[in-house]
């Protein structure tokens, strides 16, 4: 299902289709009931048996702090947002609000930036290809490849001299750079399934660039656009090193947060649970949205 | 695809030459052709390969910010350090370790996952969602989690579990794990595997359902047994998923942080290259070392990134003739 992308879906005639119901039939017809749910139980069993830590924390972050921290566990207590109510700060503490904020911030300012610089590079890259662009794409790559750790010390001198240490501006610049190849990669597969008869239709027409850019690029790329923002927020949300060297107090991020936890007594485990909880939500919902998506991002665009 | 875009798009190339206005428009056009890509080039070029040109140059410094008069040019003294001293290179061989072992376990049941969700059952979109949700989990909650939520020794999940099946059979001494402090690095691989798994299942899923069926239906008419298709048709076009898996997957574990730092804080003998840098730099503060260790993780990156690079230039080839 995912491996059908737009373009294939698009140039893939009458013909084709009626090749993958025959496809279809011939499948079920291959694999007996029987053993489909044989395979179903199993996966079943290990979807639960992967999802428990992630469910574990769900139910713990509703427990109270007594019924969390019980051996064997108590999966019957009762619930309450008791845990909730003391992540926000209700009683004592420090607000997690600010690295809620900063990391909304930086996610979507440096997400809005990727695409600034990305879209107009996968166009380059893919319509109108430049010269060897494949080495570009290459390049674009490598710098992918580069662990953070190998550039993270000049870049943190670099920030001290200049005073942009604890800024969320110059964490923003950090998390454009980290994510703009990906960004660019995605794209130029994206743009890529724009059908070259379409372009070529608007070519004739007598349509100019901008006209083209939005009347036929944009309609197909947008859903390619829309996921390329969501892996970069992923991303740019998800990430721990850079913010931890790069800040501090002012501009911590929500995933710096939770380090305070690290060290953390485990007396308070139902509201590391909530902590764990709340920080995680927008990254799911983002990734289930973008599920396929997700890998392209991640393998860079050589799967679909 | 690719061909025909680049056939609209690129001038002929063989056009006569003689006219210099046509040659100067020519030029002009080159130049809007590239205008969009400069931007996210420059930037790129800027904010990630001047840094590491700076790592380079200060590899080959003496330099402890604490005591700044004393920094000068150091040769390979700091190399000859990262080689030698026994904390960095035990750093080292955890990297190689870690990064093997999780990447392999999690290529292995991946696998078998993808295999099992390419079949068509009851409830497959919510099964492959709930797999999918360790991945989605932020990397420093999900290490909170396995930490307090699941390893702790006295109320941790997994003990709790052990506990709870113990007294079922009347028994009030369960056996009780103690996985962060006596094997600190098997609970870093644990947690690892579970959180890349799903990326690998991902993957080869995709591979799975690029397969074509014409010849696993032939195979099937044939009378070749499950086991042979297997072996002699998906496995051998899953290869380049595997190893896509298995490099992207090495790149991003050999440079992970979060789960060294949250789980074991890189005590025991489970610092890996990445969290040691870190303490070398930002406690430490030997910035020559830490630059000289950085510069041997991108050496070591670039080892494996040249074979990642082949798989993904096959993938992208195949794209392109597509």
């Amino acid at each position: 299902m995912s491996t059908l992308t737009p373009a294939k879906a698009h140039t893939a005639s009458a013909h084709s289709s009626s090749q993958t119901g025959i496809r279809r039939r011939g499948k079920s017809r291959m694999d007996p009931t029987s053993n489909n749910t044989a395979a179903g139980l199993a996966a079943w069993l290990l979807a639960l048996l992967f999802a428990a830590p992630v469910l574990w924390m769900i139910l713990t972050s509703f427990h109270s702090e007594t019924d969390a921290a019980t051996n064997p566990p108590s999966i019957a207590a009762n619930l309450t947002l008791g845990a909730y109510r003391e992540f926000f700060g209700d009683t004592s503490g420090v607000s997690p609000w600010p690295s809620l904020i900063n990391s909304a911030t930086a996610s979507v300012f440096s997400t809005v930036l990727v695409l600034i610089l990305a879209i107009p590079a996968a166009y380059a890259l893919s319509i109108r290809p430049v010269k060897k662009w494949t080495d570009v794409m290459f390049f674009f790559l490598s710098t992918k490849m580069m662990p953070v750790v190998a550039a993270i010390l000049p870049l943190y001198l670099f920030a001290r001299t200049v005073g942009a240490l604890d800024n969320i501006w110059f964490l923003i610049l950090m998390y454009t750079s980290m994510n703009l190849p990906i960004a660019v990669w995605m794209m130029r597969s994206f743009l890529a399934e724009v059908p070259v008869e379409m372009l070529e239709a608007a070519q004739i027409d007598g349509a100019n660039l901008i006209l083209t850019l939005r009347k036929v690029i944009a309609p197909v790329a947008m859903p390619g656009i829309a996921a390329t923002a969501l892996i970069c927020f992923i991303f740019s949300w998800n990430e721990l090193l850079l913010a931890r060297v790069l800040t501090g107090v002012v501009a911590g991020t929500a995933p710096v947060f939770l380090t305070g936890f690290v060290s953390g007594q485990g007396l308070f485990l139902a509201k590391v649970c909530a902590a764990a909880v709340v920080i995680s939500l927008p990254v799911l919902f983002a990734g289930f949205a973008a599920q396929d998506k997700l890998v392209q991002g991640l393998s860079l665009g050589a799967v679909k | 695809m690719t061909t025909a875009t680049a056939r609209i798009s690129r001038p002929g190339h063989a056009t006569d030459r003689t006219s210099r206005n046509q040659a100067s428009r020519e030029r002009a056009l080159a130049w809007a052709r590239r205008a969009p890509l400069l931007p996210a080039l420059v930037f790129l070029i800027i904010v990630t390969q001047l840094p590491f040109v700076v790592t380079l140059i200060i590899s080959f410094l003496n330099w402890n910010s604490l005591s700044p008069d004393k920094t000068a040019f150091a040769g390979l003294e700091n190399y000859i350090t990262v080689l030698t001293d026994p904390d960095l290179r035990q750093a080292i061989l955890t990297t190689i370790i870690l990064t093997v072992s999780v990447v392999l376990l999690s290529l292995v049941i991946g696998l078998g996952l993808a295999l099992l969700l390419d079949k068509k059952f009851i409830g497959r979109g919510l099964a492959r969602t709930l797999l999918i949700a360790p991945f989605l989990v932020v990397p420093v909650a999900a290490a909170l989690i396995w930490k307090h939520a699941l390893l702790n020794p006295a109320y941790g999940l997994i003990n709790g579990i052990l506990t709870w099946i113990w007294s079922l059979f009347g028994s009030q001494t369960p056996p009780q794990l103690d996985l962060l402090s006596q094997a600190p690095l098997m609970a870093v691989i644990v947690s690892l595997v579970w959180q890349w798994t799903p990326f690998m299942m991902l993957i080869l899923l995709a591979g799975l359902q690029s397969r074509p069926m014409d010849t696993v239906e032939a195979a099937q008419m044939d009378g070749a047994t499950p086991w042979a298709i297997f072996r002699h048709l998906t496995l051998p076009h899953l290869r380049q998923y595997l190893e896509l898996g298995g490099l992207l997957g090495a790149i991003y574990i050999v440079q992970n942080f979060d789960a060294v730092f949250t789980l074991t804080a890189g005590g025991l003998g489970t610092a890996n290259l990445p969290y040691a840098i870190y303490q070398t730099f930002y406690f430490a503060n030997e910035y020559g070392l830490a630059s000289a260790a950085g510069v041997v993780v991108v050496i070591g990156t670039i080892i494996v990134a040249t074979f990642a690079l082949r798989t993904v230039f096959s993938l992208f080839k195949k794209e392109a003739a597509r």
